[in-house]
C-alpha cells in the first residue's frame, strides 16, 4: 500500500505561558509534510528527539488528527478516519502489551475485534495467531505473561500482535530504544527480515541514524517538524542537502571546519586545500567525512596529531586544527597506510567527493 | 545501634495505655460477656457460663429482622454502588471540561453529617398530612400512586434506606475508582484503538482487569461497611428502629446495650461477635473469589 | 474520487456522530448524578429560608421562594440549643484531634526510629488490631466509662477515640522514609530525640499529618454512636445527637423549616472546609479514608 502525505501539518496549542518566553505560540510538530512512501518498502523516519517524528507516525495511524493536509492510503483519503478503520498495525515504544493477558491472548486480541463478515472462527484465529508467532519466532512462549518475557521477546510479541490482523501498513515507534545494544542489532535484522517476508509497507521512527541507515529502503530526515531530506540511505549520506543532514548521518560524525572560498579555491586557514570550480567567493562551512582524508607527505591540510586508534582493518587518526568546529578531527584511513606515521604534524589531501560546502547563513549545500 | 528499650516504651506508653484500656481489654471482655449467662448490669453478677446468649439472640425475632435487613441492604447496595461508581468514574475520565467541577460535586456527600442530611431525605420521601412529599408528587406526576417511604410498607422503607446508603458511600468509591482509572497507562488504549477495539470491549477487557485490584478493594470495604450500617437508618427512621422494622445488626447491638430496651451487654456481645463472624466469613469468601478474578501485575 | 473513498467518508461521518452522541450521553449522565447529589443540599437550604407558615401551606412544595426569611435560623439558635451542640462538637473535635496527634506521633516515632526488644513482634500484633471492628469493643467501653462515672463528661466522650492504629501505621510508614543520616547528624550535634522529632520529623511529614487531621476532623464531626451511648444530658450533645434530639423533641411542634436551618448550620463547617482544602481533602481520603 502506497502512502501519500499532502501538506500534512499538525499544530499543538501552546500550553500556558512558558517561563522565559513571553508570547505563547502554537507548537508546530509536523510542518507541511509532502511526500510519497512507495508500496512494500521499509521507511525510517529519522531525527533528533522532539523533532515531531512520533507525531507524524501518530498522524499516519490516526491517533492524532492533522491540523491541515491530507493522508492517502493508495488512492483513498483516510485523513478523517479513526485508526480502527485504517487497517494499520502499530508497535508502541513500550510495547503496550496487556499485562493481564498471556502472549497468545495478546496476539489474538486484535482478531477478536473483527465484526460482521470479517469475524473469524476459533480455529482460524488460532491458526493466524500461530502463524504470526512463528513469523517472529515466539511460538514456544504463547502461554507466558508479558512480565515473564525479556525485552526482546516482548518486542516480538508486540510485532506479532501488530501483524496478526494482516495490516496494510505497519508502524513502529522507536522499536529498538528499550533494548540493550546486542539485542538491538539482532532485532533490527529481525525487523528487516519480517518486513521482507511480509512485504508490508513499514514505517518506523528512530533517533538512531545507525539503525535507520542499516535497514531502511528509504529514510526521511526531520528537524523541528520539517522534512530535511528524503532518499535512499546511501544517497542521503553521500549527498546531504544541508549541514544538519550531513552532521546527523554517519559514525564517526562528519568533521566541520570554518573555511573560505577565494578564486574558486577552498581555503581552510591559510592553506588552499581543494579547488572548487564555479563557487563564488564567500566564507563557508566545510564538512569532510572521516573517510575523505588521504595521508600525504605534502598534503595541503596539516593538523596536530593527538593519538592513533588502531581498529584492525582501519586506523582512526585523531588530530586537531584551529579552524575545526569540532574539538577533534577524526579521520579513517587504511591500516597499512597509517603504520608509519610521523609524530607532531599530519598532512592530509582530501577526496573531493567527500567534501561538502555549506553556506554560513542558510547552512544549505553549495555544490561544485 | 544499641537498644533503647526504656525510652521506646516511654514513647509508646500513651498509645498502649489507650489501646489497652479501650481496645485490647474490651476485646477479651466482649467474649467473656457473651458467654456469661444471666448477667445483671446493675448487680454485675451472673449465674452461669454457656452458649445461652447466642441462642437467645439467634431466636430473637428482632435480631432475625435486623439480620434480614442487613443482608438485603448489603446485597443491594454493594453491587449497585460499586457498579454505579464504576460507570460514573468511567464517564468522568472520558471528559475534560467540567471534570473538576463534577468531581467536587460528587464528593460532597462524604463531608456531610449522615444524621443531618438524612433528615433532608426524610422530608423528601415522607408523606405527611400537609404534603405528600416531593418524591411522591413526582411519582404521581408520572402516573404512579404515592406511598409513604418513611412510615409505610417494608419495601418502600428498604428502598429509601438503600438509596440513602448508596448516596452516602458513592463519593469514596468514585474517588478511588477515578484515581485507579487515571493510573492506567494511556498507551494501552492507543494500542487497542489501533486494533479497532470497541469502547465496550476496551472497558471490559483492558480497563476492568487493570483496575481490578482497586475494584476488589472497594467491594471488600463495601461489604464490611454495609454490614455495619446503622446511622443512615437512624437518620431516616429515628432511634426506634425495631418499631420501624428497619433495624440493622449494629443497631440491634446498641439497642441491647442502651436505651429503652437496653441493659443486656451479654446479648449485645453475642450479637456483635456474630456480626464479626459474618463479616469475617464474607471477607474470606471475597478473598477466595478474588484469586480467580483479580489481576495483580 | 473512488467508491472506497466515499465509503470512507461515510465511515468518517458515522464516527463523528457516534462520538457526539456518546459525549451527550456522558454529560447527561454526569449531570443527572450531580443533580441527585446536589438536590438535597438545595432542598435543605431552600426549606430553611421558607417561613413556617408558607412551608406548611404548600401542598405541592415550591422550588423557590420569593420571601426568604432568616427567622428559622434565629429559632434554631434560640429555641433549641444548637449553639451549645456546635460548641460541644468543636471542642470535642479539637481536643480529640490534638491529643490523638501527640499520642500517635510518639508511638509512630518509637516504631520508626527507636530500637527495642521485640519491636517487630509488637508491631505485627499492633497491625493485627486494625482488623478489630469498633462494634466489638464499644460494649465494654460503654461499661467502663459508665463504671468510672464518666457519662455526660467530655473525658468520657474523648478518651476512647484518642488513638488509632491505622493512623499510627500511616505515620510510621512516612517516618520510616526519612533517611537515617538525618538522625545521626542530629545526634552528633547533640539534639535530643524529642527535639529531633519536633524539629525534623514532624515538619518533613507534615502532609501526612494534615491528611490525618482532615480525616479525624471529618470523623469527629460526624460521630454519632459513641456520643449517643455516653451522653443523655443535652448539655453534652454533639451535633449528630443534637439533630436527632431536635427531630424527636424539636421545636415543640413539627417545624421542618427550623429543622432544616439547623441541618444547614451543621453541614456548613465541613462543606466550607472541604471547598477550601479540596485537593488536600480528596488526596487524604484517597490515601486513608474509608466509609463505604
Amino acid at each position: 500500500m502506497k502512502i501519500v502525505l499532502q501538506h500534512l501539518t499538525k499544530k499543538f496549542p501552546a500550553r500556558g505561558p512558558v517561563r522565559g518566553r513571553k508570547n505563547r505560540e502554537d507548537v508546530i510538530a509536523v510542518n507541511d509534510f509532502d511526500f510519497e512512501i512507495p508500496d512494500g518498502k521499509l521507511i525510517g523516519l529519522l531525527g533528533p528527539s522532539g523533532c515531531g517524528k512520533s507525531t507524524a507516525l501518530n498522524l499516519i495511524c490516526g491517533l492524532l488528527k492533522p491540523t491541515d493536509g491530507k493522508i492517502f492510503f493508495g488512492e483513498d483519503d483516510v485523513t478523517g478516519l479513526p485508526p480502527e478503520n485504517r487497517g494499520v498495525g502499530m508497535v508502541f515504544q513500550n510495547y503496550a502489551l496487556y499485562p493481564h493477558l498471556t502472549v497468545e491472548k495478546n496476539i489474538q486480541f486484535p482478531l477478536e475485534n473483527l465484526k460482521g463478515a470479517d469475524k473469524l472462527s476459533k480455529e482460524e484465529m488460532n491458526k493466524r495467531v500461530l502463524e504470526a508467532a512463528k513469523l517472529v519466532q515466539i511460538d514456544h512462549l504463547l502461554e507466558r505473561k508479558p512480565n515473564e518475557l525479556s525485552g526482546g521477546q516482548q518486542q516480538r510479541v508486540a510485532i506479532a500482535r501488530a501483524l496478526v490482523k494482516l495490516p496494510k501498513v505497519l508502524l513502529l515507534d522507536e522499536p529498538l530504544s528499550n533494548l540493550d545494544a546486542r539485542l538491538r542489532l539482532q532485532t533490527r535484522e529481525e525487523i528487516r527480515r519480517i518486513q521482507q517476508e511480509t512485504q508490508i509497507t513499514t514505517i518506523f521512527v528512530t533517533h538512531d541514524q545507525d539503525e535507520a541507515m542499516s535497514i531502511s529502503d528509504m529514510i526521511v530526515v526531520m528537524k523541528d517538524g520539517i522534512v530535511q531530506q528524503i532518499g535512499k540511505p546511501q544517497n542521503v549520506y553521500d549527498d546531504p542537502v544541508n549541514l544538519f543532514v550531513a552532521k546527523f548521518l554517519g559514525t564517526p560524525p562528519i568533521n566541520v571546519f570554518s573555511g573560505e572560498v577565494k578564486n574558486e579555491q577552498l581555503y581552510i586557514g591559510s592553506e588552499a586545500v581543494l579547488s572548487t570550480p564555479g563557487v563564488a567567493d564567500q566564507p563557508v562551512h566545510v564538512g569532510i567525512r572521516p573517510e575523505g582524508f588521504v595521508l600525504k607527505e605534502d598534503g595541503p591540510l596539516s593538523c596536530d596529531l593527538v593519538r592513533l586508534e588502531v581498529m584492525g582493518r582501519d586506523v582512526s587518526i585523531v588530530s586537531t586544527h584551529e579552524k575545526s568546529q569540532n574539538v577533534t578531527i577524526r579521520s579513517i584511513i587504511d591500516a597499512d597506510e597509517g603504520r608509519s606515521l610521523p609524530t607532531g604534524k599530519v598532512h592530509f589531501a582530501l577526496k573531493p567527493a567527500k567534501v561538502f560546502l555549506f553556506c554560513t547563513d542558510t547552512e544549505e549545500r553549495i555544490r561544485f | 545501634m544499641e537498644k533503647q528499650n526504656l525510652k521506646a516504651w516511654l514513647y509508646l506508653l500513651p498509645a498502649f495505655l489507650f489501646l489497652g484500656a479501650f481496645m485490647i481489654y474490651p476485646l477479651i471482655d466482649v467474649f467473656v460477656y457473651s458467654f456469661e449467662e444471666g448477667y445483671n448490669s446493675a448487680s454485675q453478677t451472673f449465674y452461669g457460663v454457656g452458649m445461652y446468649n447466642y441462642s437467645y439472640v439467634l431466636h430473637d425475632p428482632y435480631f432475625l429482622q435486623a439480620l434480614k435487613n442487613t443482608f438485603i441492604l448489603v446485597i443491594i447496595t454493594v453491587p449497585v454502588s460499586t457498579g454505579l461508581a464504576l460507570l460514573i468514574s468511567a464517564a468522568l475520565s472520558s471528559i475534560k471540561p467540567l471534570r473538576d467541577l463534577f468531581q467536587t460535586i460528587f464528593f460532597l456527600p462524604y463531608v456531610t453529617n449522615t444524621l443531618a442530611v438524612g433528615l433532608v431525605f426524610m422530608i423528601l420521601f415522607k408523606k405527611t398530612p400537609y404534603s405528600d412529599g416531593l418524591i411522591n408528587l413526582l411519582i404521581q406526576f408520572f402516573g404512579g400512586s404515592s406511598v409513604d417511604f418513611i412510615d409505610g410498607p417494608y419495601w418502600a422503607k428498604m428502598f429509601v434506606l438503600c438509596f440513602y446508603t448508596i448516596w452516602i458511600v458513592m463519593p469514596f468509591k468514585i474517588l478511588i475508582l477515578t484515581s485507579a482509572l487515571a493510573s492506567v497507562n494511556p498507551m494501552y488504549y492507543n494500542a487497542a484503538r489501533v486494533d479497532g477495539t470497541s469502547r465496550f470491549r476496551m472497558f471490559t477487557k483492558i480497563t476492568l482487569p487493570m483496575i481490578s485490584p482497586m475494584v476488589f478493594y472497594l467491594i471488600i470495604t463495601g461489604f464490611i461497611g454495609a454490614f455495619k450500617a446503622y446511622s443512615d437508618a437512624v437518620a431516616l427512621f429515628g432511634t426506634n428502629l425495631n418499631a420501624a422494622e428497619m433495624n440493622t445488626i449494629v443497631g440491634y447491638v446498641y439497642d441491647m446495650l442502651y436505651g429503652d430496651s437496653g441493659g443486656y451487654p451479654s446479648y449485645a456481645s453475642a450479637a456483635a461477635i456474630l456480626l464479626f463472624a459474618i463479616v469475617l466469613t464474607i471477607t474470606c469468601i471475597n478473598l477466595l473469589v478474588s484469586k480467580k478474578h483479580v489481576h495483580y501485575v | 474520487m473512488s467508491d472506497v473513498t466515499s465509503d470512507y467518508k461515510k465511515q468518517e461521518k458515522r464516527t463523528r456522530i457516534c462520538g457526539n452522541i456518546r459525549n451527550g450521553i456522558v454529560y447527561f449522565f454526569l449531570c443527572l448524578w450531580a443533580l441527585i447529589v446536589l438536590f438535597p443540599f438545595y432542598w435543605m437550604v431552600l426549606t430553611s429560608v421558607k417561613s413556617y407558615g408558607s412551608y406548611n401551606a404548600e401542598y405541592i412544595p415550591k422550588f423557590f421562594t420569593l420571601s426568604p426569611t432568616l427567622q428559622n435560623y434565629v429559632d434554631a439558635f434560640t429555641t433549641v440549643s444548637l449553639g451549645r451542640y456546635l460548641w460541644n462538637t468543636l471542642f470535642f473535635t479539637v481536643v480529640t484531634t490534638a491529643i490523638m496527634l501527640v499520642v500517635i506521633t510518639l508511638a509512630a516515632f518509637a516504631f520508626a526510629r527507636l530500637n527495642f526488644a521485640g519491636k517487630d513482634l509488637i508491631f505485627t500484633l499492633f497491625l493485627s488490631l486494625m482488623m478489630i471492628p469498633n462494634e466489638l469493643v464499644v460494649i465494654t467501653n460503654f461499661t467502663t466509662i459508665t463504671n468510672l462515672d464518666l457519662r455526660n463528661t467530655f473525658t468520657g466522650l474523648i478518651l476512647p477515640s484518642v488513638t488509632s492504629v491505622f493512623y499510627i501505621y500511616l505515620l510510621r510508614e512516612n517516618f520510616a522514609q526519612i533517611p537515617d543520616e538525618l538522625y545521626y547528624a542530629a545526634k552528633v550535634d547533640g539534639t535530643s530525640d524529642l527535639r529531633y522529632l519536633r524539629k525534623v520529623m514532624v515538619p518533613i511529614c507534615k502532609p501526612t499529618l494534615i491528611t490525618i487531621v482532615i480525616l479525624k476532623v471529618i470523623e469527629c464531626w460526624n460521630s454519632y454512636v459513641w456520643p449517643r451511648l455516653i451522653t443523655d444530658d443535652p448539655d453534652y450533645y454533639l451535633v449528630s445527637n443534637g439533630i436527632q434530639e431536635i427531630r424527636e423533641n424539636g421545636f415543640g411542634r413539627e417545624n421542618i423549616p427550623a429543622m432544616m436551618a439547623a441541618v444547614v448550620v451543621i453541614s456548613v463547617p465541613l462543606v466550607v472546609l472541604f471547598l477550601v482544602f479540596r485537593k488536600k481533602v480528596m488526596a487524604g481520603v484517597a490515601r486513608g479514608g474509608t466509609k463505604g
